[in-house]
């Protein structure tokens, strides 16, 4: 079968994720719900945020949806605790450019969210990888302008 | 019915997508167009495009012949009783929205009930929603048995003399199940409700004949059936298309325009405002002949040749889910199915990698869905130029799927 494009696709770091997801779940504490879905295919997240002195300190996600949007929820949630809300949003940029094919901003280190960079050529599947990204970015701006 | 000799005629068919064959497994979104369609298009915006029903010139008249004799082949094709029961629309959708917002909006009152089915695809739900809405009226859902089929005694026991319209598609794009909908549109009659028929999954695919169904309205899609896009037809009995109102209003459809009030040409154009999808029209006409030269009945039986191989070779394949009755007697070319542990998505990824079309998603179809206790499905639509080769790499295609996100862990 013609794997190798589909090897760009479906990296093992994205396959793990998808298997195993971290931050999993519902945070109790959590200041920030937001609920999003993609309605051409049905894909749904709830992400909860905990965010103190303008830092996200904890993060989860709970949703149904293909291995992309999943590993990818699993990966951003990963990537952004810890972060200023600031950093979370400029993350989400180099992201969304990430999946625009354009070029992105590579001083940053971006673990295993690089595996997703194969997502930009299949343009069917980004709004998959995309999904968790807009929550987030939703759910901090509303944050930012508190 | 030669299938080699039909692939011929769609021109689309005979390429490669990602290195391999195409294998074009998503007719129930929409069809391919014989080379007859695409021809009798660009014949009519090369030869004689212009409006119609107006100019005295030569090309109005040929215009206006062409749009008009696209309207009898439709009323030949369902078996209407006359041109004035054929409007044409934008599609399926426009249709089933122009009985709600015309026919359900004047006729509904607090208390009254419309009945539909837990199948049904979105556009036969929300229209009724919003209608229902603004009446008072009260929307009831047909339960389905096991195998998704709806029983008759379940009709009997929903339709009450408060239903005023029951609406239900003929086949299901998801289950593929076909629904009796003769049977259903007595029991509608017998309580004093009409009967509306979303035609979209059937009319491409059997003979449909409105006198012997006894259906009140029925709506179904060109492009669905090898038509263009953006031409749908909706049928309604006359009686009942005199007494609705237009829920369009503009040039065309008037007869009479004073400066506070204004009246309709009569039937069927006082139901198609503004410059009519005359490409369309005349593209769908030439659909319709394309279809009646193979022959409906023939179309019929060899999508269901196809479903029964189809359903034979997936069940095979472990892990599959396959959803909907089993007994390919009673479905069209649908078949809907999930492999265990890997998402739609996925599976409509690898198999598009392989140069196979299927569909993935909620198919518009989310109250079903959750009756599936599925978010989401994969689904082959077979149509006259599905081949059973097609299914061999589609059953292949979905065996390699399966090895694939079992190696990649």
């Amino acid at each position: 079968m013609s794997s190798n494009n589909l090897d760009q696709l479906y990296r093992q770091v994205i396959m793990d994720h998808y298997k195993n997801p971290r931050n999993r779940g519902i945070l109790e504490d959590g200041n920030l719900t937001i609920d999003m879905n993609n309605p051409t295919c049905g894909d749904r997240i709830r992400l909860t945020i905990k965010v103190e002195d303008g830092i996200v300190s904890d993060a989860k996600f709970e949703g149904e949806g293909c291995s992309i949007s999943m590993s990818s929820a699993s990966m951003m949630t990963q990537a952004i605790k810890g972060k200023k809300i600031d950093d979370a949003l400029k993350l989400s940029k180099i992201f969304s450019d990430m999946m625009q094919g354009k070029e992105y901003d590579d001083d940053i280190d971006l673990g295993d969210i690089e595996a997703l960079s194969g997502v930009s050529k299949f343009p069917a599947r980004i709004k998959c990888a995309t999904l968790a990204w807009k929550a987030m970015e939703k759910g901090l701006k509303e944050e930012e302008k508190h | 019915m030669n299938i080699q000799d039909i692939r011929k005629q769609f021109p689309i068919l005979d390429q490669e997508v990602n290195g391999k064959p195409l294998v074009y497994l998503d007719s129930a979104a929409t069809s391919q167009k014989p080379v007859q369609v695409i021809e009798t298009l660009e014949r009519y915006y090369r030869e004689y495009n212009s409006n119609v029903h107006r100019g005295v010139h030569t090309l109005g008249t040929k215009a206006t012949d062409a749009y008009e004799g696209a309207r009898e082949k439709v009323r030949k094709f369902i078996n209407a009783k006359s041109i004035q029961e054929i409007i044409f629309t934008r599609g399926t959708t426009t249709a089933l929205n122009t009985v709600a917002a015309s026919y359900a909006a004047a006729n509904l009152k607090e208390g009254d009930e419309i009945v539909i089915s837990y199948m049904e695809h979105h556009s036969n739900i929300i229209p009724w929603q919003q209608v229902a809405k603004r009446t008072g009226a009260q929307l009831k859902y047909l339960p389905l048995q096991e195998d998704g089929t709806i029983s008759l005694d379940d009709v009997r026991a929903t339709v009450t003399s408060n239903t005023k319209i029951v609406s239900i598609m003929q086949v299901s794009n998801v289950l593929g199940v076909i629904n009796p909908i003769k049977e259903i549109a007595q029991i509608a009659h017998e309580n004093g409700a009409i009967m509306v028929v979303d035609g979209a999954q059937s009319a491409p695919h059997m003979k449909i004949d409105v006198q012997d169904l006894n259906c009140d309205f029925l709506a179904f899609s060109g492009h669905k059936m090898c038509g263009p896009t953006g031409i749908g037809v909706l049928y309604g009995k006359k009686h009942l298309l005199e007494n609705m109102e237009p829920i369009e209003f503009g040039g065309e459809m008037i007869d009479f325009v004073e400066l506070y009030d204004s009246t309709w040409k009569e039937l069927p154009w006082k139901f198609e405002g503004g410059t009519p999808i005359i490409a369309g029209a005349v593209g769908l006409g030439a659909a319709i002949d394309f279809l009646n030269e193979i022959g409906l009945d023939q179309i019929a039986e060899h999508e269901q040749k196809l479903a029964a191989y189809a359903l034979e070779k997936m069940a095979k394949i472990e892990g599959i889910q396959i959803y909907g009755p089993l007994d390919p007697a009673k479905r069209a070319g649908v078949v809907t199915f999930n492999i265990q542990d890997v998402h739609p998505h996925d599976v409509a990824t690898v198999l598009d990698a392989e140069g196979i079309a299927v569909r993935a998603g909620h198919h518009c179809a989310q109250p079903l869905m959750r009756w599936l206790k599925a978010t989401a499905t994969a689904r082959a639509s077979f149509y006259l130029y599905n081949t059973e080769e097609d299914i061999d790499k589609l059953v292949e295609g979905l065996v390699k799927t399966k090895e694939y996100f079992s190696d990649v862990f």
